[in-house]
């Protein structure tokens, strides 16, 4: 009998972004940001595979949410930010002068931590994106926006109120508004920063659920602070600490043997 | 030296997962070895002690798997925690079943308590009995320290065990050729013969467990074992 042992983190140690073996919607090259002096992320590698579920898991302060903002450029918002590097979106660099932020946005769509729908009815919130658009077939809009409900899971439970003011819907189901507003001008990627960790167990499942359902036609990349979500939900799973990429690949490798010691004290509990 | 977890009590249940476990193991190789002493020996008290410890073992056997259960419940364990209570579940099963066939052995002592007179092949049993054994200490004392190169070794040399088994097999059927009146008692020890050579598969088992366990490779049905 043959007998061989080598260590099998040798052979990763100096690729922890290795590239899904399938199609990709987004490339990161060598990005790097800082806030003023201070550096929050550093050379990062990474591609993300097309609809399929990407997640960002590491402790806070490691940069995870910053790297989902560089997606649609949601960090040119603040003052006194460097980035250095490329993020590769339907072949060109979405820093690039020639890309309309508006339409990078529209086409990288992000939903946030806390449901923020409009003071506006349900429809409307739904139908806000298109108007903006241009959009004023009612006919487009009834059908667009019920399209959306449905794709976000919601539809059963407002199609009777849709005139009713978002406001008046649950934690859970504003968040699946947010969803379907963000669905309804038909992105290509979904960001999720954190989009259950205000909701309630259930509502935190039907979100799940929901991801689930998205994946077969969005590219979606979630941050999150609840692992065993990264581990339900993902089909890849990038640790970040202390804004290096550490290690990045699927979400069973990373949950059953991850490579590295430090993804595997974060994710056993054994940080801090 | 693996790091602590910020839960000290999740440590702890880990820890006495794997104490409890090694009592199990200890009992078990006692069981092995008094079975085959039984045997040997012609105890027939020795043979009924290891019937009577049998369900003690079954009992173990059931509390360390709700153990596993609770914590898998509770804790969600990943990675290296993950493997270590999916390797613990499956080694109380071979320990259980190690468990069973001692208290076969120990079955066949006690129905071959009337043949007072020894037959030769009992040295060559004695001989495995001590591979064997030899073999269940390695590999739990591997698992207990999480050593995959005495894991490896063992998983080797349970080829000399099936190499001892088919010798003794052939011993007893030439023992039975050559003298008929003694093949009844034959049959027995060669039942018992099986019993060690499952025991040596068993070994081999839990120290595929540990390879898993440490390197996350499942060596399984494996020709040749691969962990690089």
């Amino acid at each position: 009998m043959e007998t061989q042992i080598t260590d099998p983190v040798d052979e990763v140690s100096e690729n922890p972004g290795r590239s899904p073996d399938e199609e990709i919607s987004v490339v990161v090259n060598d990005l790097s940001l800082s806030y003023g002096a201070s550096e929050a992320l550093s050379n990062i590698s990474m591609s993300i595979a097309r609809e399929r579920v990407s997640a960002f898991i590491g402790p806070s302060g490691c940069g995870k949410s910053t790297l989902l903002r560089c997606f649609n450029r949601m960090n040119d918002l603040i003052d006194d930010v460097t980035i250095t590097g490329e993020i590769i979106f339907s072949d060109m660099d979405i820093h690039d002068e020639r890309v309309d932020v508006a339409d990078l946005r529209r086409r990288i769509g992000m939903v946030f931590q806390r449901p923020n729908p409009f003071p506006k009815s349900i429809y409307e919130n739904v139908a806000y994106g298109l108007r903006i658009q241009g959009e004023d077939s009612k006919a487009v809009l009834d059908e667009r926006v019920e399209w959306a409900l449905k794709s976000a899971a919601l539809w059963d439970e407002v199609k009777d109120r849709l005139k009713e003011s978002a406001l008046g819907l649950s934690g859970g189901q504003q968040q699946r508004l947010v969803i379907a507003r963000a669905i309804a001008i038909k992105p290509s990627v979904l960001l999720l920063d954190e989009p259950a960790s205000a909701l309630d167990p259930i509502s935190t499942l039907k979100i799940e659920e929901l991801i689930h359902q998205l994946k077969d036609e969005y590219t979606i990349v979630i941050v999150t602070h609840n692992m065993q979500q990264a581990a339900r939900v993902s089909d890849y799973t990038a640790f970040l600490y202390l804004g290096e990429l550490i290690e990045f690949g699927t979400t069973d490798d990373i949950f059953r043997n991850p490579q590295k010691s430090q993804t595997e004290d974060y994710i056993t509990g054994r940080y801090g | 030296m693996q790091r602590s977890h910020i839960s000290e009590q999740y440590d702890l249940e880990l820890s006495q997962l794997r104490d409890q476990l090694m009592e199990m193991g200890g009992l078990v190789e006692q069981q092995v070895n008094k079975a085959c002493s039984s045997l040997v020996s012609h105890d027939i008290h020795l043979a009924e002690e290891v019937r009577d410890t049998e369900s003690r073992l079954n009992q173990m056997e059931v509390d360390l798997d709700d153990e596993c259960v609770g914590i898998i419940a509770k804790r969600q364990p990943t990675a290296g925690d993950l493997r270590a209570v999916v390797s613990v579940m499956k080694l109380i099963t071979d320990l259980e079943r190690i468990g069973d066939e001692a208290d076969r052995i120990a079955k066949m002592a006690i129905s071959l308590i009337e043949f007072e007179t020894p037959v030769d092949q009992y040295a060559s049993f004695r001989q495995m009995q001590q591979q064997v054994v030899r073999q269940l200490s390695h590999a739990l004392d591997a698992f207990a320290r999480l050593d995959v190169e005495s894991a490896l070794r063992v998983i080797e040399d349970d080829h000399d065990i099936d190499r001892a088994y088919t010798k003794l097999v052939k011993a007893c059927v030439e023992g039975m050729q050559s003298s008929p009146t003694e093949a009844e008692h034959l049959v027995g020890l060669m039942w018992a013969t099986r019993a060690l050579e499952r025991i040596g598969d068993h070994c081999k088992n839990i120290s595929e467990y540990v390879i898993y366990q440490v390197k996350g490779k499942d060596v399984r049905h494996a020709d040749d074992v691969n962990i690089g």
